[in-house]
């Protein structure tokens, strides 16, 4: 298979930050590429480069066979973009946003007007189409920039963070309309947060961080990564916590994992429910109290959270926040290993 | 499809874009047409009561000012309105289509030359209302305002370049309007310059607005013997002059604004 994408070695510098620092990347003709990463990743930026409307300082990327530097013009007929925030005009109606990207396109009046009316129907904006998108919804600009994205039925599209802000059902629709494209063999590659949107669309996923892949493959190579399934127990007095350790661990394949502060042990074993019962048993004869029981396969989020030391969804105030994530994964790793 | 046609095409386009966005926001044309209206009358009746220009009356003298003053402060939507397209991620839009780079500055510059058009339609009727005549032959007016107008499209690339530098609307406006006001006012457009102290008065002759008033005030048949124009070149020559620099800015701020276009990002 031929790869539609491929990037090496991209940097990219804003001033004195490092957006990216040689990200490589390659995604095969017909498949979808979940690209994965907190806050600040450099998402964005590889989108903007591979879509060229960013020069990479180093490195380079073809896409369609296309270099995105100096074939730009020509790849720019190969592509479809629906970046990070809505470009719709918000002076035109939805019809008349359409018919001007599809003349920009250069399909013609009749064609453009054609192509501007079936997209509207398939983005279930048939309705709203003669309407000023100044007064649309947020979900309905998203969903009208990617009809934007489509104008020129594109083998290649790229999304960053196409669902961002939807409600869930608006959400749902869109990945039926996404998996719709995937399915007539367009190429595309999806930036997101929700990791079940990645989980469900992608084909592969790659995790970025401070600019790099840190992890790739497809969602149960990266969830085999971290591990099997794990039993956890939420306990109702932290003073019992060392107690039901010495009760689960010969049970289990692994260390125990504890958060004092969440009064919560973890361990990892191999055999399912008839382990848990076994475990439930020991705790019960031992007399631990127990407030919340489960048995947990790995999420892309423990993916996400063993990788980059942060979770995936915390949009505002990032610095602070994953600061304190950082700290408490570090806490349960040290209180595990003593 | 050759590569000036299909420029031509997407420029018109975006200037198609940008016209219905003048028929949708209505406050746009009002103030576009309200504003002059207010200057002309403010500076006919206040200003015209206490300057005395000798052989044409004040508000004759005026109108010319007027007209070079407000289409320079209606460039400035050129950079406005690019910056806000930057800023609303319009700009990332076009720049990811196979569409001529130069066309939305082009179909921009070109559309809000009729928003100059509209203002000096609105401020010839007012001050036709309040005394101003021309007194040349209707060609030569034709000429003079076309010359109002080219230089206005001229200034509106220095505009469209600072737009895409600074990337704020509201920077655009409060920055270009810390420049255009001594730009606009010293000169000879609402006074003589006669009697400015030194400086200034060669600031004044030399000032290409100065030019583009005295040119069309002689087109309009508005000068007097009485008061002839300073001895300097440029304002012996002000056509000649004023289209140096009409050439000179195109010549230098198209290619630095697509230039600028080409790198625009929106954050
Ligand atoms: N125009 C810019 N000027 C300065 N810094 C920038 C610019 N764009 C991005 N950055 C910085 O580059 C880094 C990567 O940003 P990027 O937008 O690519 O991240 P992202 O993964 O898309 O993040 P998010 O999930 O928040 O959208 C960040 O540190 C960001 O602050
Ligand atoms: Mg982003």
């Amino acid at each position: 298979m031929t790869n539609a994408i491929v990037a090496q070695g991209l940097v990219k510098h804003y001033g004195e930050v490092k957006a990216l620092d040689g990200l490589d990347l390659e995604v095969a003709e017909g498949t979808v590429l979940g690209l994965l990463g907190p806050n600040g990743a450099g998402k964005t930026t590889c989108v903007r480069i591979l879509s060229t409307l960013l020069k990479p300082d180093a490195g380079s990327a073809t896409v369609a066979g296309h270099d995105v530097v100096r074939d730009a013009k020509a790849l720019r007929r190969l592509i479809g973009l629906s970046g990070q925030n809505a470009a719709v005009d918000e002076h035109l109606t939805g019809f008349e946003n359409l018919d001007m990207v599809g003349r920009l396109y250069h399909l013609g009046r009749e064609r453009s007007r054609q192509r501007a009316r079936e997209l509207l129907e398939m983005l279930d904006l048939t309705e709203a189409g003669d309407r000023i998108t100044k007064g649309y919804s947020g979900g309905m600009r998203r969903r009208l920039d990617l009809a934007a994205a489509l104008v020129a039925e594109p083998p290649i599209l790229f999304l960053d963070e196409p669902t961002t802000g939807l409600d869930p059902r608006s959400r749902i629709s869109m990945w039926d309309v996404i998996a719709g494209l995937v399915r007539g063999g367009t190429t595309l590659l999806l930036t997101t947060q929700y990791l079940e949107e990645a989980d469900r669309l992608a084909d592969r996923i790659a995790v970025i961080d401070h600019g790099t892949v840190i992890a790739q493959g497809t969602s149960d190579e990266l969830k085999g990564q971290i591990g099997g399934e794990r039993l956890e127990f939420t306990l109702a007095d932290a003073a019992q916590l060392g107690v039901a350790r010495d009760c689960v661990v010969p049970l289990g394949i692994g260390e125990a994992v504890i958060d004092q502060h969440s009064r919560r042990l973890s361990v990892p074993v191999t055999g399912g429910a008839a382990v848990l019962v076994e475990a439930l048993r020991a705790l019960d004869a031992a007399g631990v109290e127990l407030q919340d029981v489960g048995l947990r396969r790995p999420t892309l989020d423990d993916v996400f959270l063993t990788l980059t030391g942060h979770a995936a969804e915390e949009k505002e105030s990032q610095d602070d926040e994953s600061e304190t994530t950082t700290t408490q994964t570090r806490t349960t790793t040290k209180e595990g290993a003593a | 499809m050759n590569a000036l046609l299909e420029a031509a095409a997407d420029t018109a386009v975006i200037t198609k874009r940008n016209l219905i966005k003048i028929k949708r926001v209505p406050d746009l044309l009002v103030f576009t047409t309200l504003q002059p209206i207010m200057f002309v009358l403010l500076f006919a009746y206040v200003f015209g009561s206490a300057i005395d220009v000798p052989g044409v009356g004040y508000r004759e003298f005026l109108i010319a000012g007027i007209f070079a003053q407000t289409v320079v402060f209606g460039s400035t939507f050129t950079g406005y309105s690019l910056a806000q397209d930057l800023q609303k991620g319009v700009i990332d839009r076009f720049r990811s289509l196979p569409m001529a780079p130069s066309a939305v500055l082009f179909g921009r510059t070109l559309s809000d030359v009729l928003n100059n058009v509209i203002s000096l339609i609105v401020m010839a009727l007012t001050g036709l209302v309040v005394g101003w005549r021309i007194r040349s032959s209707v060609l030569e007016a034709l000429v003079g305002f076309a010359l109002v107008l080219l230089f206005a499209y001229a200034i509106s690339w220095v505009m469209a370049y600072v737009g895409l530098l600074v990337r704020s609307p509201e920077i655009v406006n409060n920055a270009s309007f810390i420049v255009i006001f001594p730009l606009t006012f010293i000169a000879n457009t609402f006074v003589p310059t006669n009697n400015l102290p030194g400086p200034l008065k060669a600031f004044a002759d030399w000032n290409p607005v100065s030019a583009v008033t005295q040119a069309a005030r002689e087109l309009f048949g508005n000068t007097s013997a009485a008061l002839p124009p300073p001895d300097v070149w440029s304002m012996q020559h002000p056509v000649p002059y004023t289209l140096i620099w009409v050439v000179l800015i195109l010549a230098i701020f198209i290619p630095l604004s697509i230039r600028q276009y080409q790198r625009a990002a929106s954050r």
